[in-house]
């Protein structure tokens, strides 16, 4: 997919600037920049240990920068937690999709947000079972999601439907931005085809996506702009068509030079970490 | 994928489904058949009395029971359980004798409130000192609570408890135990505090994935704290039926009849698992009533005490290996769910 981004506007809806995160000696981020506009679907592609997982954690509120700052629609935030994210509608699928195998797809949905009553008794209310169940039901099915089920343990779902609940979560309460950290790694053709899909509606409503993915062709399908990020910094950013696969992969390995064909970033020589020294995935 | 091959999935799935439902039910089953067994061999055992003797003794560990499952829930364990009701008795005959029998209330207040402030330094310890596992903390305060215990007492059994307390622990209504009677409102409330409040979903939710826990943005560290809180109250709560049953205080009527392992007994045989997110109020309490009906039936049957113990760690082997199998089933529902392919 290479059309344009759905926004006209010039104003970023989320501007990254300069994040620098380190784990002890190890550097994961060292001055990672980039934005992202309204609508728009953002790859970033990476070697192992080049900083992605690292650098969407900061973005959803789960890891804490060091340094650097996030803007959003302009101004400055700071997400201490990812509730803190979650109330600016940044959502974050996680690689390893955090769900609840004990608790059901409704629970899981509503996993930290339950409904509940009366509301004065707080976090000792009463949960609204059949309320969530329903809204549930209806965001599946909204989203073209067959679980036949939702009453069952997550534990008890395949890959496939585990990982169409997670991303369905995000999806149900996103208003802003959804990051999806490889999404289909772990699924068939049918199944990644089925994410592909609610990725596409979710830029039909103007959501932004940022997509970390190894697979070139699903980045190429989907995104409208890919950046590359190699020892914890920016290294490159292509449009990902056919033509430029060959180019990014260059970046990805940081085989060539960089000739970034729009906006190049400053190219700075790699940092010290050692790559093979992750953060904690 | 073709129908056939679609429908094969379904059924088998089906039939594992039904499996899974039946590991669920196991507790009561085997208490029924338990109980069967028990009074074809002994009749006595289903007189009234003994009845009562058995719901009376099961309730101390249904209480503790209880406690232990909100913390085992959370994936975490409380060994402390049983010297916290005991010292919670000496607690409460210290009470006692300032503010004499008139003072009953204040008296069984005061071993919820000891019970309460050792949960909390658990979990406090547990979560602000960032220590590995529970089981160190707990193990810690095991002994210190013990040891305050017979520092106090001098390691004598202590006589002498508000008739409150007394009518407690060895009172009836009717037919029925009042401490059974307590017991079963304290199921109702844990009951429906762990299944229908959002607090309760928390704690099934921390037992079930901690780190998604914290990425649903869930307060992990103060959802551990309340279980270990909840699990020294009703410790606490504990020692308001011991100090009834026996009349007075005890700094070592923890370890007497096995207090803490039976508690943990009772959650693991009632099929909760022991790595967190699953069990109910309700099979717990038919794992303590499975224990108090094995002592029973040996008792009855003329066996030696010290082989108590044998079946009742038989037991806890059969239900830990039920949970495994439990887990093996989900495993395989999940391969014929992909298979099938029913995204």
């Amino acid at each position: 997919m290479s059309t344009s981004p759905v926004s006209t506007t010039t104003q970023p809806l989320l501007q990254v600037d300069g994040l620098v995160k380190s784990f002890g000696a190890v550097r994961a981020l060292s001055g990672a920049s980039l934005h992202l506009m309204a609508g728009e679907v953002l790859a970033i592609l990476g070697d192992n240990g080049a900083g992605k997982s690292t650098l969407v954690k900061c973005i959803a509120g789960s890891l804490q920068p060091d340094g650097g700052r996030v803007l959003m629609e302009g101004h400055e935030v700071r997400f201490r937690s990812p509730r803190d994210a979650r109330d600016h509608g940044v959502e974050m699928v996680y690689q390893d999709l955090a769900l609840f195998g004990n608790l059901s797809v409704a629970q899981n949905f509503y996993a930290g947000r339950e409904l509940t009553w009366p509301s004065w008794a707080g976090r000792l209310g009463f949960l609204r079972e059949r309320k969530m169940a329903a809204e549930t039901r209806a965001t599946l099915e909204r989203l073209g999601v067959n679980i036949p089920d939702i009453s069952v343990d997550v534990a008890q779902m395949s890959g496939g439907q585990r990982q169409a609940v997670a991303v369905a979560r995000a999806v149900a309460f996103v208003s802003k931005i959804v990051i999806l950290d490889e999404p289909t790694a772990a699924l068939g053709l049918r199944e990644g085809a089925r994410v592909h899909d609610l990725v596409r509606m979710l830029t039909e409503h103007g959501v932004s996506v940022i997509l970390i993915s190894h697979n070139l062709q699903e980045v190429t399908e989907l995104a409208h702009r890919a950046v590359v990020l190699r020892r914890g910094q920016v290294v490159g950013e292509a449009e990902p068509t056919l033509e430029n696969q060959p180019l990014l992969v260059s970046l990805i390995v940081g085989a060539t030079p960089v000739e970034a064909p729009r906006r190049p970033p400053p190219i700075t020589p790699p940092a010290a970490a050692p790559e093979a020294a992750l953060p904690p995935a | 994928m073709d129908a056939t091959a679609q429908s094969r999935g379904r059924s088998s799935t089906r039939a594992l489904d039904l499996a899974l439902r039946f590991l669920g039910a196991g507790p009561i089953v085997i208490l029924a058949i338990l109980c069967a067994v028990i009074a074809l061999a002994q009749p006595v055992f289903l007189s009234t009395v003994n009845l009562q003797n058995v719901l009376l003794q099961s309730s101390v560990v249904a209480m503790l029971a209880i406690g232990s499952l909100v913390v085992i829930l959370t994936g975490g364990i409380d060994l402390s359980v049983g010297s916290t009701m005991a010292l919670a008795t000496v607690i409460g005959w210290e009470v006692f004798q300032v503010v004499g029998n008139e003072g009953g209330l204040l008296v069984v207040a005061a071993m919820v409130v000891l019970g309460l402030i050792v949960g909390i330094c658990n979990g406090t310890i547990y979560v602000v000192g960032r220590i590995p596992h529970p089981f160190i903390v707990t193990l810690a305060t095991l002994s210190i609570v013990q040891s305050i215990g017979t520092f106090i007492t001098h390691s004598q059994p202590l006589s002498g408890m508000p008739t409150l307390v007394n009518d407690l622990g060895r009172g009836f209504i009717g037919p029925i135990p009042v401490a059974a009677i307590m017991v079963g409102i304290v199921a109702i409330v844990a009951t429906l505090f762990l299944k229908r409040t959002q607090w309760g979903r928390w704690i099934y939710a921390v037992g079930g994935d901690r780190e998604a826990a914290r990425r649903m943005s869930i307060p992990v560290p103060l959802v551990l704290i309340s279980a270990y809180a909840v699990c020294g109250s009703l410790a606490g709560a504990a020692g308001i039926l011991v100090a009834g049953n026996i009349g007075g205080a005890s700094a070592t009527i923890g370890q007497a009849a096995g207090g803490l392992l039976d508690a943990v007994a009772a959650v693991i045989i009632g099929g909760a698992s022991i790595a967190g997110g699953r069990g109910t109020v309700w099979n717990c309490i038919i794992g303590a009533l499975l224990i108090g009906v094995i002592r029973n039936g040996l008792a009855l049957g003329g066996a030696s005490p010290f082989l108590q113990g044998l079946l009742v760690g038989g037991t806890i082997l059969v239900a830990v290996e039920l949970d495994v199998v439990r887990t093996m089933i989900e495993g395989r529902i999940r391969t014929i769910q992909s298979n099938v392919g029913s995204l």
